[in-house]
């Protein structure tokens, strides 16, 4: 597989290890009254779609970005390519 | 008597000979030859035994799809078993052996088999060898696997050299049939960086095999000044000896050159095949087809071959396999085969067509609506029967026999990533179907476009369609005019149409049809009556397909004739999946260069050649090697020299190389509120100067790492981990910062090969310390105290990194320089500890001390184990946000049941303790339900003069004093333990703050 990874461009999906979901980035607020129940499903609860996943690669081979990849699970067509800190940014992470 | 089988023109050259052996006899080719060519012209035609029934066999066709023609060639380290007799390149010198086959090819005892063939059916082993189990692993299987054919491996090691290397292009074109180079062509001058790749060792493909003219010239002419042209283009690479074995995602294609295979050995420096990953940006598959036998009974005698094999053997090679031949076929293309091989000098005694009404020959007699229904011949070929309804049986006296039963396009690569090729009932065979691999075009005979003029044509439309992809404009290219033929085809798979069963046209004898794994038609109804009713299980359950030809000549006409049988289409019993390999591929060349010691290489530290120097015995740990013990003069043991190098640092001093230990610089001014997310104890308050124990939990609350963190500055923090988990630590804190927390201001790096880093434990390290370090830096026990830390310099002004904390439990301090000054700085560290007998101590010495002070390793953090279960609990701070500390509290993982970190050691000193070893209430049942624990850790204390262990235990904390059962089933140990502190040595910490 490529990745077209938007710093450097397509690089050899060798150069990654792979996480997974990248719902791993929306990690609950520790304080909230039912974070044991909404740490339980970050940790252990995911979806398995056939068809477009979002993914977490990391490019440990090269510039050490974790990336967030959509994929087709049915075909590997990957759609977009995105850093996951702006991608996690964008869902309301900060300090 | 030999019998000269060559006939005139041919691509070989007749101006060299070569000479070659076979079973140890001596036999001659040309250049051009293959191994099966060069045999057939030497009157040789058996070539090998089947794997099952040891029936005689020579080769069915003339390239990689080759079932039965399989010899070990070459000899020594190089032998190389499995060998396609067909595409092994002649060269002198050769040597080759037939298989599956004792004493001798021409007389095998194993052929005992065939006769006992009505009891080795479909699913034999199966049913036969399933009682009494004991009996499976220990009788049957080596019988059944001295008996099973195939070549032997040498046992040696591989004497050549294996490359691996990347390539990329606009477009891959798979295969130089008139369909490939004419893609090839209109690409190539249209500017499209190209690569052809041919199995085979000349370009051409089909057309080297065939009479037919391209243009006003010869086929194989045309296609050789295609190749020329190709060869002066800066933009194309051409890739003979070049299989494409697999299809992968977003067009990447790995493929195999044989670079020195038609070599007797390699070249000076060159590989004998290379790997290659082409990264193509579209491809286009022009891989031909392959024919497909007709079954019948006794159809594998040697001499009864594919009949475009025959075509090909006496076109490229100038050989027959007997002087008189028959046809066998149920379309048009038999009959071009008999034409050439008339217009060859070979005599061609009938042409057996299955269709009533075939075509005339003007020379030979047509047997039009007849099927040949039997063969006879001791080791090869000598007559068939032929049958015609309501007429007498007709017997037929031929050397070999041309079999055609239509021709299957080669759409295994379109497979590759789960395609499924589609029925065309025009042609009677599978075709690429639409989901293919992405960018791969099909063209001429692999698209079902079986005409010369028709594989041109769609290779010029295939790299029109790639190049409009690439945005590229297309050049013109006229093609030359060349045959044409409609290709014309009554479906037939087998002689018995009658369901397989026997009838008056096969009275006795097997059709076979996968002919390597000896499986017949009537394998096939057989599994269909036991209820095999999907192509996948039939191929497992008779093996049809699962030799190493992977049934190129025989899966079609297996699920064909099973369609038959369940009285169901073709395409609704559909194939069964196709994968990479293509063709069978040497370990060796996925191996590349990774195997012994280059499979993964050592990581040394600065220090290794001082520890070398020393006697040091070494043990991996995480890629590096580390000193594990330096035996002395007069030691036997490892534990004689372990124990000294204990005593020896507990009493006065010892130097132990902790460079592998992973080291991260944390630096930034959100560096402490990034240290609070990572650990689960607290950082933010660490003054600058101190070090901290640090424990991180993943995310599910269990123990991931520890280390110890050290503050340099006010945003400056150095974070050490175990040398196993130094790479994924530094993944898990990548994630933290940049998916967790992206605006912490914070920056990290692995440092971990930046410092060379020792130990110095033992009441006598600051001594030994005061005379490496500059003056001007105070380290006496006020001014540089337990956890400290500091930039400091040494031996003159070296900037270094001094850490006052210990692993051992002894006053200790670790010293790191930058790496190039490692192996001068142990040199003066064991210099300056002259006077204190410095004794150098190894990883077994680091892991007696860390178990007599009860300190936890990768056997206590397994994985499985919290803080809590570590005696750490209170350490997981509830007033912060910290990776784990959430799922930490977990009911399940915490109550008053929960394992404990605890010491253990036998209630008589003699006894020993096991790590591995499982803890029992006395008197309570042996069983899991009862199980109270487990010990981690063990060893021999010379502290203690004992065996001492750690071990997890329910409740474990309050069962201090107890005895408690340590069983060891595996090695029939059941030893009494008493419950203790797990800190065997100066629980109070005194030495370490001395």
């Amino acid at each position: 597989m490529i990745i077209d990874h938007p710093l450097l461009g397509p690089r050899d999906a060798q150069e990654f290890t792979y996480l997974g979901d990248a719902s791993l980035i929306d990690r609950p607020d520790w304080q909230a009254t039912d974070a044991a129940e909404q740490f339980f499903d970050y940790q252990y609860l995911r979806d398995n779609p056939a068809g477009l996943h979002k993914e977490l690669w990391f490019h440990e081979m090269g510039d050490r970005s974790w990336l967030v990849v959509t994929r087709n699970t049915l075909t590997h067509e990957i759609t977009k390519v995105e850093l996951a800190r702006d991608v996690a940014r964008k869902r309301g992470r900060g300090k | 008597m030999i019998r000269d089988n060559r006939l005139d023109g041919g691509l070989i050259d007749r101006s060299e000979t070569l000479s070659f052996r076979f079973d140890g006899k001596q036999y001659e080719g040309h250049p051009g030859d293959t191994l099966a060519s060069a045999l057939l012209a030497n009157d040789v035609r058996l070539m090998g035994r089947s794997f099952k029934y040891h029936r005689p066999r020579g080769p069915l066709s003339a390239g990689s799809e080759e079932p039965n023609a399989i010899v070990e060639l070459r000899d020594g380290a190089r032998r190389e078993p499995n060998t396609r007799a067909t595409t092994a390149e002649l060269y002198d010198g050769l040597t080759a052996k037939s298989q599956s086959r004792f004493p001798s090819l021409s007389f095998d005892f194993m052929a005992i088999n065939d006769l006992l063939s009505n009891f080795l059916t479909a699913g034999f082993y199966y049913k036969t060898f399933m009682w009494p189990a004991s009996f499976w692993e220990k009788i049957y299987e080596p019988i059944i696997r001295r008996a099973a054919g195939l070549g032997a491996v040498s046992h040696a090691e591989d004497p050549d050299v294996y490359d691996k290397g990347f390539l990329h292009c606009d477009l891959l074109v798979i295969g130089s049939g008139p369909a490939g180079l004419a893609a090839a062509q209109t690409a190539a001058r249209s500017g499209a960086e190209v690569i052809l790749a041919e199995e085979d060792f000349i370009f051409g493909g089909r057309l080297n095999a065939e009479r037919l003219s391209v243009g006003d010239a010869r086929g194989s002419d045309w296609a050789a000044g295609i190749i020329d042209e190709l060869s002066s283009m800066k933009n194309v690479r051409l890739m003979k000896r070049t299989t494409i074995i697999g299809a992968f995602d977003h067009g990447v294609y790995g493929a195999v050159e044989r670079v020195s295979d038609h070599l007797i050995t390699p070249d000076a420096g060159k590989p004998r095949q290379i790997l290659w990953r082409i990264y193509s940006k579209q491809a286009i598959l022009c891989a031909g087809a392959i024919e497909r036998p007709i079954a019948f009974a006794n159809n594998d005698r040697p001499g009864i071959m594919q009949a475009g094999a025959l075509r090909s053997y006496a076109n490229r090679w100038a050989v027959t396999p007997a002087q008189r031949i028959a046809i066998f076929t149920n379309n048009d293309d038999g009959h071009r085969t008999a034409s050439d091989l008339l217009a060859k000098g070979v005599d061609v005694a009938a042409i057996i067509d299955v269709r009533e009404s075939a075509p005339k020959h003007r020379h030979v007699e047509v047997l039009s609506g007849a099927t040949v229904c039997d063969s006879a011949g001791r080791l090869g070929l000598n007559s068939i029967e032929v049958y015609r309804p309501n007429r007498p049986m007709r017997h037929i006296k031929c050397g070999a026999l041309g079999v055609s039963g239509g021709w299957n396009p080669n759409v295994h690569l379109t497979c590759h990533q789960r395609g499924r090729p589609q029925w065309n009932a025009n042609i009677a065979a599978f075709v690429p179907g639409v989901t293919g691999p992405q960018g791969l075009h099909v063209a001429g005979a692999a698209n079902g476009i079986f005409s010369t003029a028709g594989a041109l044509s769609s290779g010029v439309e295939a790299a029109a369609a790639a190049l409009a992809v690439l945005g590229k404009k297309v050049t013109e290219v006229p093609q030359p005019e060349t045959e044409d033929a409609a290709f014309n085809i009554k479906p037939f798979w087998h002689v018995a149409a009658n369901s397989g069963e026997r009838n008056t046209v096969t009275p006795k004898g097997r059709a076979w049809l996968d002919q390597q794994n000896d499986v017949t038609v009537k394998d096939v109804v057989l599994a269909h009556q036991e209820n095999f009713q999907s192509v996948e299980h039939l191929k497992r359950y008779t093996t049809l397909g699962m030799a190493t030809d992977q049934g190129k000549t025989s899966n079609v006409s297996g699920l064909a004739i099973m369609a038959e049988i369940a009285g169901r289409d073709i395409p609704e019993i559909g194939t069964t999946i196709y994968r990479p390999p293509y063709t069978p591929t040497a370990i060796g060349v996925f191996a590349g260069r990774s195997r012994g010691a280059d499979f993964r290489p050592y990581r040394l530290t600065p220090s290794h050649k001082w520890a070398e120097e020393q006697g040091a015995i070494f043990v991996e740990a995480g890629n590096w090697l580390r000193a594990q013990w330096y035996p002395r003069e007069g030691e036997t043991h490892w534990r004689e020299s372990v124990d000294r190098e204990v005593l020896a640092t507990r009493r006065s001093v010892g130097v132990c190389d902790v460079t592998t230990l992973g080291k991260i610089d944390v630096q930034g001014p959100d560096a402490a509120a990034f240290l609070n997310k990572v650990y689960a104890n607290g950082f933010a308050k660490l003054a600058v100067g101190k070090t901290r124990y640090g424990l991180m939990l993943r995310e599910d609350g269990m123990v991931m790492d520890d280390g110890t963190t050290a503050r340099l500055g006010d945003n400056h923090y150095v974070m050490t981990t175990t040398t196993a988990n130094a790479v994924g630590v530094f993944r898990h804190m990548e994630f933290a910062r940049q998916c967790l927390w992206p605006d912490l201001d914070v920056q990290i790096i692995s440092t971990t090969e930046s410092w060379a880093q020792y130990a110095i434990a033992g009441p006598n390290s600051r001594a030994v310390l005061e005379k490496i370090i500059d003056p001007e830096f105070d380290i006496s026990n006020e001014a540089f105290g337990f956890m400290a830390c500091a930039n400091v310099t040494v031996c003159n002004g070296l900037r270094a990194r001094l850490f006052r904390i210990s692993f051992s439990g002894e006053l200790a301090y670790e010293l790191a320089v930058p790496t190039r000054y490692g192996d001068a700085l142990i040199r003066a560290i064991m210099e300056a500890g002259d006077d204190y007998d410095i004794t150098p101590y190894g990883v077994e010495a680091l892991g007696v001390m860390r178990i007599e002070k009860g300190h936890a390793t990768a056997n206590e953090l397994n994985g499985t184990t919290t803080a809590l279960n570590l005696g750490m609990g209170r350490m997981v701070s509830k007033t912060k946000d910290s990776i784990g500390s959430i799922l930490s509290e977990r009911t399940a993982l915490n109550g008053p049941d929960m394992l404990y970190l605890v010491g253990l050691k036998p209630v008589d000193s003699i006894d020993e303790v096991v790590a591995g070893s499982h803890l029992m209430t006395p008197g309570d049942p042996i069983n899991a339900a009862h199980d109270q624990g487990y010990v981690t850790s063990a060893c021999y204390s010379p502290n203690l003069e004992s065996s001492i262990g750690l071990g997890f235990l329910k409740n474990g904390q309050a069962r201090i004093g107890e005895t408690i059962k340590m069983m060891n089933p595996l090695e029939g140990r059941e030893v009494l333990l008493e419950v203790c502190s797990a800190h065997f040595v100066d629980p109070e910490g005194e030495r370490l703050r001395a």
